[in-house]
């Protein structure tokens, strides 16, 4: 094991200035039958909220017998505002949310929530981690999104609000008007945390080794295949795929493959543990 | 039989494995034996069990917590104990706290936390409540002999084979009572801090609260609210540095100067700036001027004692020089007559069950050597949890010292070359200590300094697991 990896054991800035507390939303979903399995917590990329898990996936893994749980980040969907937040605000808000959980938690992040997920995973030795479509704030990444849409993203460059339109954010089998619907509803992530993306530092060794998944689709519009294959190698797999599928795959018209694909990996890791 | 790491509790009808006296003895393959469910014992099986070990924790009491659990008999906490080390300082490294809660939490917080920790890990599987460990001795192999019965005494006694053992039956449950002359005469009231658990037993009584520690400190405060009349006995002056200092609490803008590596001398000279200009002189105050330099002794959290003298609600007092039947002649020749004394005199350390040797106390003084605080020269499969006194909280001491000992074992197995240099740092850094200059005291001589402590195990795992 390489230096690099070991964990960070002085944290005398931290413990100086420790992060400000924030309301944060939380919402979740029960299932009928509680079986002792381990609660997911699904953490929304920058400018969505936990409502864009209550859509659909929230229900549906309760229905399979996992307690679910999805917060807005602070300053997203119902959490308190925080314009001037960063990454270590977010990461802050998760490792609250999940160590407030009843066991120990699956963190699941969606989009640049990919990313603040891995940065509490340094902070909180999760049961299991799942990367959605990750957003890891690569400059590759940013000049996909340059070309794609320059129009929206070039603003955030230089602290603007990012904006993501719905055909970059889900394929043509959703419904129109419902993409136009789940777009009006994005919001904005604290502008610091924005450039933090790309200015970050790398993320510190995860706590407790938990197996990480990476799933995306092919025809993502905001994150390469490469940056797919990428965040994998990272974690030694390869990235599971779902084609024909936009970068919000929680809201798109086949939103229930890749949930029920993260619960019968989660239920194999289980049976084998 | 082979080798069993599940939960589960030992059985020793299964084996053929005898004691050294000829016992039967359960061998419990690679399993480690945790001794004791408080804040060291759970982080110990928590971290033990996240490094793919198996887990029996032995507690003797019914509940998690150990000393922050109040109903244990063994609790050393009083109705209104709060925190002295802030939040971050104090919560486990890899589990905050939540951060509405208050700076300085109520102890019980601490105890639900405790119980969440328990919980979200799963740990109460492994936990043996009402189990207390009688014997714990080595044998072939770097393995250990553990010898277990009901708390109290009752039902026949068993014992277990493990790989390795983790002491964490905390250092906060012996009472250190002094001796003084004429106590036994004494007709008042006399009572130790561990025995102190509510205001309503100060309510209206004149009171001497002996010893300036933490503990003291508070049960002085509580007295000058509630008793007739308090005097405060102390052997030596302190620095009582206040909970808050600029709005924050003074921890955290003292690591605020550690991280920035501002070196302990200009440190100190800031603090006793600060002090002067927040406290102010104390020997105004009619207390003891301080003999030695802020971070010298274990630091005193409390804002409100001075306040109290400064009322009149507390007289400070010199040491106490002998009892009388009706009253107590101090040092200075004066004489008060309390009706109750409180022993806020502090605890001591105790492994009745461990041949003090085993942890290089040859001489049986009741001050084991080991190398950071926790492991036992020529007893690699060893460690003791939690026997640190910081200037800050325990718990976080507690976590990294038992990932030391997870990755330590873990290399006995996966790269032995590594675990042998160990070893050898463990045998050539016994005793060494990590607090700078501090009083040579029974409560001083496992005093570390959490900045300085910290860093030595951030060495320390790196010797061990670097390239």
């Amino acid at each position: 094991m390489s230096q690099a990896q070991l964990p960070r054991i002085m944290r005398g800035r931290e413990w100086a200035r420790p992060v400000r507390p924030a309301r944060r939303e939380v919402l979740s979903a029960a299932p009928a039958v509680e079986e002792g399995r381990p609660p997911l917590l699904f953490v929304p990329g920058f400018g969505h909220g936990a409502w864009t898990f209550a859509e659909h996936w929230l229900e549906h893994t309760a229905g399979r017998g996992f307690p679910a749980y999805a917060l807005s980040l602070r300053g997203h969907g119902g959490s308190g505002p925080a314009p001037e937040a960063t990454l270590r605000a977010y990461a802050h808000d998760v490792t609250q949310v999940a160590a407030g959980l009843p066991r120990q938690a699956v963190l699941v992040g969606h989009g640049a929530g990919a990313l603040v997920v891995r940065h509490a995973l340094a902070r909180y030795p999760a049961r299991a981690a799942v990367l959605v479509a990750p957003v890891l704030g690569d400059w590759a990444t940013l000049a996909t999104a340059l070309r794609r849409n320059p129009v929206g993203t070039l603003p955030a460059v230089v602290g603007g609000r990012l904006r993501l339109s719905h055909r970059q954010l889900f394929s043509r089998d959703l419904p129109e008007a419902d993409a136009r619907r789940y777009a009006s509803r994005l919001g904005r992530a604290g502008r610091r945390a924005q450039w933090q993306l790309l200015t970050h530092r790398a993320p510190e060794p995860a706590v407790g080794d938990p197996p990480v998944l990476v799933l995306g689709s092919p025809d993502d519009r905001v994150v390469p295949p490469a940056a797919l294959t990428r965040a994998a190698r990272r974690h030694g797999g390869a990235p599971l795929l779902f084609p024909g599928m936009g970068h919000d795959l929680m809201l798109d018209a086949r939103w229930r493959e890749p949930i029920d694909a993260i619960l019968d990996w989660l239920e194999k890791d289980q049976a084998s543990a | 039989m082979s080798p069993s790491t599940d939960p589960g509790h030992p059985q020793p009808e299964a084996t053929t494995l005898l004691t050294r006296d000829g016992r039967p003895v359960s061998d419990r393959g690679d399993t480690v034996c945790v001794i004791g469910a408080g804040a060291s014992g759970l982080t110990a099986a928590k971290n033990l069990k996240e490094h793919g070990f198996g887990v029996d924790c032995y507690e003797r009491e019914t509940g998690v917590g150990g000393a922050w659990n109040w109903r244990h008999d063994r609790s050393p906490v009083y109705a209104s104990t709060h925190l002295i080390s802030s939040r971050p300082f104090t919560q486990f490294p890899d589990f905050p706290m939540p951060d509405d809660w208050p700076d300085y939490p109520h102890h019980s917080q601490l105890l639900s936390y405790f119980e969440r920790y328990a919980d979200h890990f799963d740990l109460r599987q492994h936990i043996w409540f009402g189990t207390e460990v009688v014997r714990v001795e080595p044998v072939a192999g770097d393995r250990w002999d553990v010898t277990t019965r009901s708390t109290g005494g009752y039902g026949p006694e068993r014992t277990s084979r493990y790989a390795a053992v983790v002491v964490a039956n905390g250092h906060n449950w012996s009472p250190k009572l002094p001796r003084y002359e004429g106590l036994e005469e004494f007709r008042g009231e006399v009572m130790h801090a561990s025995s102190y658990k509510d205001p309503a037993q100060l309510r209206g009584k004149r009171v001497l609260v002996v010893g300036a520690g933490n503990t003291g400190c508070d049960i002085a405060v509580e007295a000058a609210q509630q008793a007739s009349h308090c005097w405060h006995s102390t052997r030596r002056g302190y620095w009582y540095a206040p909970k808050y200092v600029f709005g924050r609490p003074a921890d955290r803008v003292n690591d605020r100067l550690i991280a920035l590596r501002v070196p302990l001398r200009v440190r100190q000279w800031l603090y006793h700036w600060t002090l002067r200009l927040t406290v102010g002189d104390l020997t105004r105050f009619g207390l003891p001027k301080p003999d030695h330099r802020v971070y010298e002794t274990h630091p005193i959290v409390n804002s409100q004692l001075v306040y109290y003298v400064g009322h009149g609600e507390i007289t400070p007092v010199p040491d106490v020089a002998r009892f009388h039947a009706k009253a107590v002649e101090l040092t200075d020749g004066r004489e008060v007559d309390p009706e109750l004394v409180v022993f806020a005199t502090g605890y001591l350390p105790r492994f009745e069950f461990l041949d003090p040797a085993l942890l290089g106390d040859a001489d049986g003084s009741g001050r084991p050597r080991l190398w950071l605080n926790a492991f036992a020269s020529g007893q690699p499969t060893l460690a003791v949890v939690g026997l640190v006194q910081p200037d800050s909280g325990v718990f976080t001491l507690s976590h990294w010292q038992a990932v030391l000992f997870a990755r330590l074992l873990r290399q006995r197995v996966t790269r032995p070359e590594r675990a042998a240099a160990f070893a050898k740092r463990v045998a050539a850094g016994a005793g060494e200590r990590y607090s700078g200059r501090v009083k040579d005291s029974s409560r001083h001589w496992f005093e570390v300094g959490h900045a300085d402590y910290l860093r030595a195990v951030q060495r320390a795992l790196h010797q061990l697991e670097g390239k």
